[in-house]
């Protein structure tokens, strides 16, 4: 591993790469990017495993993975699965491997960590109820002219934008 | 001709590998963005870094445009494409609420995984936050049910929303994906502190920014000039796709089964009539519609067939075989799904039905009970009517 890591890509650089494989998805699978579809379906496994009566009365989840479906015996899952090896291939290659938390420099780690995983719950339920995530909705709908992605992806610029200055000091230098 | 489902013509080991290999694709694009980052995903809402923008809205347009140029050119047919669904206030709603999650929790689900996968303890805890959520819709979702059911509609385009062809529309996005590149440089450097300002690998000058920009106007240019591909010319591409269905016959229901399945509650059927108006007029099948080859033509009606429910079922009517079947092609590329012919349209119809009776009545041949079909043989007809389960929310996250 090196010991500094490659500085990052141009974005309009990703950002062609991005497309490529989203146009490969499409071209291959008849459907665009996605990850929080797969999210779900990992709640719904681990639920199931202590509490598999609650799955088959809750619509949403009974969808996934009621009775003897595997929830995870689906692609986004394989999507996902393939994302990950992907981030950690190329972490690795630019010498990004590293055990540390990013924050601004006013937090602790400690509270950073507590805000990442109240962010996540945020960003976790609004997926769920946009049918879809930044992936998922905004980029993929957003490429083949769906007019409620591009709404959504809008929302989602509108609500940060607007929470931004309230939250600040999570992210100040 | 494009697009292929791996699922299915791969099985499910080589699918799945299929869709692990376009994952890390995706996986790797975030990676090199620099998406593992909280801070620099985070510094979009702050104006110092415009990476998010930059990177989202070039692969939204780089795949829009490799979409409709392959579309136009007659690689890929459009119509086969999931498209997500459009729910639009849920929709907002949940984006709005999203937002507030990205700012405070730093990244999206796609990009928490990056984070994970690179050992940045705050990407995991995001990850297991987004599950804990996931989780907590549902258990709400009860509460609120009918909003989330809301604003639907299917396949909603802005081309439809505009009012404009598909070229124009694409065209139209991809000034807009410009314009806000070169907002984003301007904010950039605008705002942009030392300490973010770190170098590019790729460095590359402005002249290099402007010829990318004229490439993609001139691309979509190219896209709208040459059009979406008709029906007409869509068939001779599409031909050796369906042909086969139609010399099978597989797609030809017999009156009997017709009268089946209108009495079927779970099937909503549709049943289109081609033949001239007069004929239609002395007799037709009860909630059929009179049509043209011109409607059929036409991309507004073919669209309402198209966004039909999943148990829609469409059924052509004409005593002209070659007549039904031009439809059926033109409408089956059109992307309409589960879409039959009445075998030999209405010419046996009376034959078979006009010496029925049921309870001594004699029938309503436009509309006949389904009472009737217990006075044919049950191996009167071979049934050909197929659900096809295969229309879904569109991408990944349903």
């Amino acid at each position: 591993m090196k010991n500094k890591p490659n500085p990052v890509s141009n974005p309009y650089f990703a950002g062609v790469i991005l497309g490529i494989v989203l146009f490969a998805a499409y071209a291959l699978t008849q459907s665009g990017l996605g990850a929080s579809g797969a999210i779900s379906r990992i709640h719904v496994a681990i639920t199931k495993i202590f509490w598999s009566t609650h799955i088959d009365q809750i619509g949403t989840f009974a969808s996934m993975g009621a009775g003897e479906k595997n929830p995870l015996d689906h692609a986004s899952v394989f999507l996902l699965l393939g994302t990950f090896l992907g981030g950690m291939v190329s972490a690795w290659w630019n010498g990004r491997m590293k055990v540390e938390v990013f924050k601004g420099s006013r937090i602790t780690n400690t509270q950073r960590l507590i805000f990442a995983l109240l962010g996540g719950a945020i960003m976790g339920y609004g997926a769920r109820f946009a049918r879809g995530c930044t992936s998922g909705q905004a980029l993929s709908g957003g490429a083949v002219l769906s007019v409620g992605s591009w709404a959504f992806m809008f929302s989602v610029f509108i609500g940060g934008y607007a929470v931004a200055y309230f939250v600040r000091r999570l992210w100040l230098d | 001709m494009l697009p292929v489902d791996v699922l299915a013509d791969f099985g499910k080991v080589g699918g799945y590998l299929i869709f692990v290999l376009i994952g890390a694709g995706f996986g790797v694009s975030l990676e090199l963005a620099g998406f593992g980052d909280s801070r620099r995903l985070a510094a979009q809402f702050y104006l110092k870094d415009m990476t998010v923008l930059k990177t989202m809205f070039t692969g939204i347009i780089v795949a829009c445009l490799l979409i409709f140029l392959s579309s136009a050119l007659g690689i890929l047919d459009f119509a086969q494409l999931n498209v997500n669904q459009t729910f639009l206030w849920p929709g907002i709603v949940g984006g709005l609420i999203m937002g507030v999650g990205f700012i405070i929790g730093g990244y999206c689900p796609g990009t928490s995984l990056i984070a994970t996968a690179s050992f940045k303890l705050d990407g995991l805890f995001f990850v297991i936050g987004a599950i804990v959520g996931a989780g907590l819709f549902g258990e709400s979702l009860p509460l609120f049910d009918d909003f989330w059911n809301s604003s639907f509609s299917d396949r909603y385009l802005l081309s439809d929303w505009l009012g404009l062809s598909l070229g124009a529309t694409v065209f139209a996005v991809t000034l807009l994906a410009v314009a806000f590149f070169y907002g984003a440089e301007k904010i950039e450097e605008f705002f942009r502190t030392k300490d973010t300002g770190e170098a590019f690998s790729w460095k590359i000058s402005k002249r290099a920014y402007q010829v990318g920009a004229a490439a993609l106007i001139v691309i979509s240019l190219v896209i709208w000039f040459i059009g979406q591909p008709d029906p007409i010319r869509k068939w001779e591409l599409m031909k050796e796709q369906y042909e086969p269905q139609l010399v099978s016959g597989e797609v030809n229901v017999s009156p009997l089964e017709y009268v089946k399945t209108n009495h079927e509650a779970s099937i909503k059927l549709v049943t289109l009539d081609l033949r001239p108006s007069e004929e239609y007029k002395a007799f037709r099948l009860n909630g059929s519609e009179n049509i043209t080859m011109d409607d059929v033509l036409n991309a507004e009606f073919a669209s309402q067939l198209v966004k039909l429910p999943v148990q829609g079922v469409v059924v052509l009517v004409s005593n002209d075989k070659s007549e039904a079947e031009k439809a059926w092609q033109y409408l089956k590329v059109q992307g309409v799904a589960n879409l039959y012919i009445l075998d030999n349209g209405l010419n046996d119809w009376n034959k078979l039905f006009g010496d029925k009776s049921v309870h001594g009545h004699p029938v309503d041949l436009s509309a006949p009970p389904a009472e009737i079909l217990e006075q044919f043989p049950e191996n009167a007809y071979v049934p050909k009517i197929k659900m096809s389960t295969k229309k879904h929310a569109g991408g990944l996250c349903g």
